[in-house]
């Protein structure tokens, strides 16, 4: 199967991605579209490793599975205290950080 | 023998700063030691005179090298005197007459408690103005007539407790500045076109015509702006008539001995600059010319003795600065008549001064009357000052003033008919007004009033210490002006240095001279039939609009005031509105569109998480496309 296509589904998914993060409002749903735009990335960089022939693309989409699950692990804590205090998920209700 | 000249200067001064810083302890003497040192400066110049005279006529400049006060390269400032028979005329004008005034003060002055400072103003005056004759560059020359505007500026301002003679003090000083910036300018002009500033090189100069006519021009007109301030010519005459506020002694130095003659001095002293510059002349003898009527018209209608007095200088003034402007033909006689007029002015004023210490102080004329049979010996010294002024036949100013006359149409043409009916006319409003004021003074009925006190005056004759010198000036009223004439003595003295030409006058001496006389019978006789014939009203008549106006100096004051003092308000104003408008709005228009603008843009931190993602995506794409683009391209 032709590689390129590949990069075609990793363009899809990084926009569904950046779409969802700039349309919903529950901040768990944004944070799976970052997860998505991550995801999509991965699968650039496997397929331009493919592409490529060398292994350069594997081993930053492992790097960036690390800072993915360090990111889930900080982002989904931010999230649960921001419930607690506010009793909503929406991240347009947290919008006291303006001038 | 020339060693003497810096002591001319030296004795006026050091009287001054002896009297000034002395203290107290020196009021007891503190006059007679003025007196002594202005008579010892004028016994200095009449030694110098005599030597003068010893010596040809060629040979008779004398320098003195006193120091070097500003040594810089290419600028040189010296401290040196120059003494020639300009000068010495001056000289002995200014210590003759000013002595004469320091023993008339003594009298005068003698129940004023600050009398030793009065003498230390004197000397100050003096030693001021000898140094503006005597000094050999215009650098020099403008020390001294900023010590002469000082020194009237603390004597006209005298008895500074009245209100109304620390405003004439100031407005003298003011309107005199306004003169010294013209000198200062002329001075800064010279040193740019010639090089240097000494008489010497910047008169040779001019009379080569280099630096180039309108530069000369333009000089020649900042001396004359330097004059007419301190001569009290039209435009700035208007400081002269209040300046009657101080003592009356000071009156009469100022107009007779120093003061209003610097501007002559320096006029004439420039006569090169102006020789070589036809077009400045015209303004000056245009000048003179308008003086000359607007003093003598405001002279008419004067109640105040003094003022009458001092309309009446501005007039002389005038004829002098019309003869200076004349050129070569006239030099002469602007200086002749300013010697000779320093004597009948100098005596009428200290009669005026002899006639107020005889009334409890009143200047006005209307209170006077029949003072003749008090005071006859002020009477009589007064009345040989008018009949010189007036240009009585064989007395000085008959002489002098013929002289400027005959001068004014001897510059040919329809400007010499011009300036000479002007001369005339004015000739015959002197008769009128000086009539005037002796037929008000000493002749008709008693108008005595008492003051404000209830005093009733008892007119009385004056201490000797006053009579004395009145009688001496009254010598040289009588006697001057025929001395000079007679043989062109004076002509012949003077002319090595402002030089003399003829011109060609239209009509005769002797057709002048006549005329002359019916003029002045015609003013006497009609001053005789409106004051002699009829009593005097104490309280002034309305009077025509011309009256009324000349009462107000012309309107002067009214013209500096609407002209001057509005107008500076008006551009103050205008300016004060540009600050605003313009300036203020720049700055302030700045600061508002920048804040609009970050108001603006302070919109784009709402705090939404997704707005900023937004942005953030933009720019991502931006850049991306940036780079696409770049790469196409």
């Amino acid at each position: 199967m032709n590689p390129v296509n590949y990069l075609y589904l990793a363009a899809l998914l990084f926009t569904i991605g950046a779409t969802g993060v700039l349309i919903r409002r529950n901040a768990i749903v944004v944070f799976m579209c970052v997860e998505l735009m991550l995801n999509a990335c991965n699968l650039a960089f496997v397929a331009f490793s493919r592409m490529h022939g060398n292994l350069d693309g594997q081993i930053i989409a492992f790097f960036t599975m690390v800072v993915a699950a360090a990111e889930v692990v900080v982002g989904l804590a931010i999230i649960v205290s921001l419930f607690r205090s506010r009793h909503s998920a929406s991240v347009d209700d947290a919008s006291l950080m303006k001038l | 023998m020339e060693n003497l000249i810096a002591l001319l200067v030296a004795a006026p001064l050091l009287g001054a700063a002896v009297l000034l810083c002395g203290g107290r302890r020196l009021d007891r003497v503190g006059h007679l030691l003025g007196t002594l040192l202005a008579a010892a400066s004028f016994v200095i110049g009449v030694v110098l005179f005599a030597d003068m005279l010893g010596k040809n006529a060629d040979d008779r400049t004398f320098t003195q090298h006193l120091f070097s006060w500003i040594p810089v390269e290419g600028f040189q400032a010296d401290v040196s005197f120059q003494l020639d028979q300009l000068s010495m005329t001056f000289v002995l004008l200014i210590t003759g007459v000013g002595s004469l005034i320091h023993i008339y003060s003594i009298g005068y002055m003698e129940h004023d408690e600050r009398r030793r400072r009065f003498f230390g103003y004197l000397n100050l005056f003096l030693a001021a103005m000898l140094l503006l004759v005597l000094a050999d560059n215009y650098l020099l020359l403008y020390v001294g007539w900023e010590g002469v505007g000082l020194a009237s500026y603390l004597l006209i301002g005298f008895w500074q407790h009245k209100p109304s003679a620390a405003t004439a003090a100031k407005k003298a000083f003011l309107v005199n500045r306004v003169g010294d910036m013209g000198l200062s300018i002329a001075v800064m002009l010279m040193f740019t076109t010639f090089g240097t500033f000494a008489f010497g090189p910047v008169l040779k100069s001019a009379e080569e015509h280099l630096g180039g006519g309108a530069t000369l021009t333009g000089i020649a007109l900042m001396l004359l702006l330097a004059a007419c301030g301190k001569s009290a010519q039209v435009p700035l005459q208007s400081w002269l008539g209040d300046a009657m506020e101080g003592p009356t002694p000071v009156s009469a130095l100022i107009h007779a001995a120093t003061m209003v003659t610097a501007g002559v001095y320096l006029i004439v002293r420039s006569g090169a600059v102006f020789n070589a510059s036809p077009d400045a002349q015209l303004v000056v003898v245009v000048v003179g010319a308008v003086t000359l009527l607007f003093g003598a018209i405001v002279g008419c209608a004067k109640d105040d003795i003094k003022k009458a007095l001092a309309g009446s200088t501005m007039s002389q003034i005038g004829y002098m600065v019309l003869a200076a402007g004349l050129g070569p033909i006239g030099y002469v006689f602007a200086i002749m008549h300013l010697v000779t007029h320093g004597f009948f002015k100098a005596g009428l004023f200290l009669g005026a001064g002899s006639v107020m210490h005889g009334m409890n102080d009143e200047v006005d004329m209307r209170k006077y009357g029949a003072l003749r049979k008090y005071m006859p010996v002020t009477f009589v010294t007064f009345g040989l000052g008018y009949l010189a002024i007036i240009g009585f036949p064989g007395l000085s100013g008959f002489f002098s003033k013929d002289k400027i006359i005959e001068a004014a149409f001897a510059k040919g043409g329809t400007e010499g008919w011009i300036l000479g009916s002007v001369a005339l006319l004015g000739a015959a409003i002197t008769a009128y007004y000086m009539t005037r004021v002796m037929i008000m003074t000493f002749f008709g009925e008693k108008r005595w009033q008492p003051d404000g006190e209830g005093h009733e005056p008892h007119p009385h004759e004056s201490p000797k210490s006053m009579t004395i010198p009145m009688i001496v000036l009254a010598v040289g009223s009588v006697f001057a002006g025929g001395f000079f004439s007679i043989g062109d003595r004076f002509l012949h003295w003077l002319e090595p240095v402002t030089e003399h030409s003829h011109g060609n006058a239209p009509i005769s001496a002797t057709t002048v001279t006549a005329a002359t006389m019916v003029v002045l019978v015609v003013g006497a006789g009609l001053a005789y039939l409106q004051y002699g014939r009829r009593p005097v009203p104490v309280v002034a008549p309305r009077g025509s609009l011309l009256t009324r106006a000349a009462r107000r100096d012309l309107l002067q004051d009214d013209f500096n005031h609407v002209v001057l003092v509005r107008g500076g308000e008006h551009l103050t104003r205008s300016l004060v509105y540009v600050d605003h408008t313009l300036v203020d709005g720049v700055v302030n228009g700045t600061a508002a569109s920048v804040g609009g603008l970050s108001g603006r843009l302070r919109k784009l931190q709402n705090g939404y998480a997704r707005s900023y993602a937004v942005s953030m995506f933009g720019g991502a794409a931006l850049i991306v496309a940036a780079t696409l683009l770049m790469r196409a391209v």
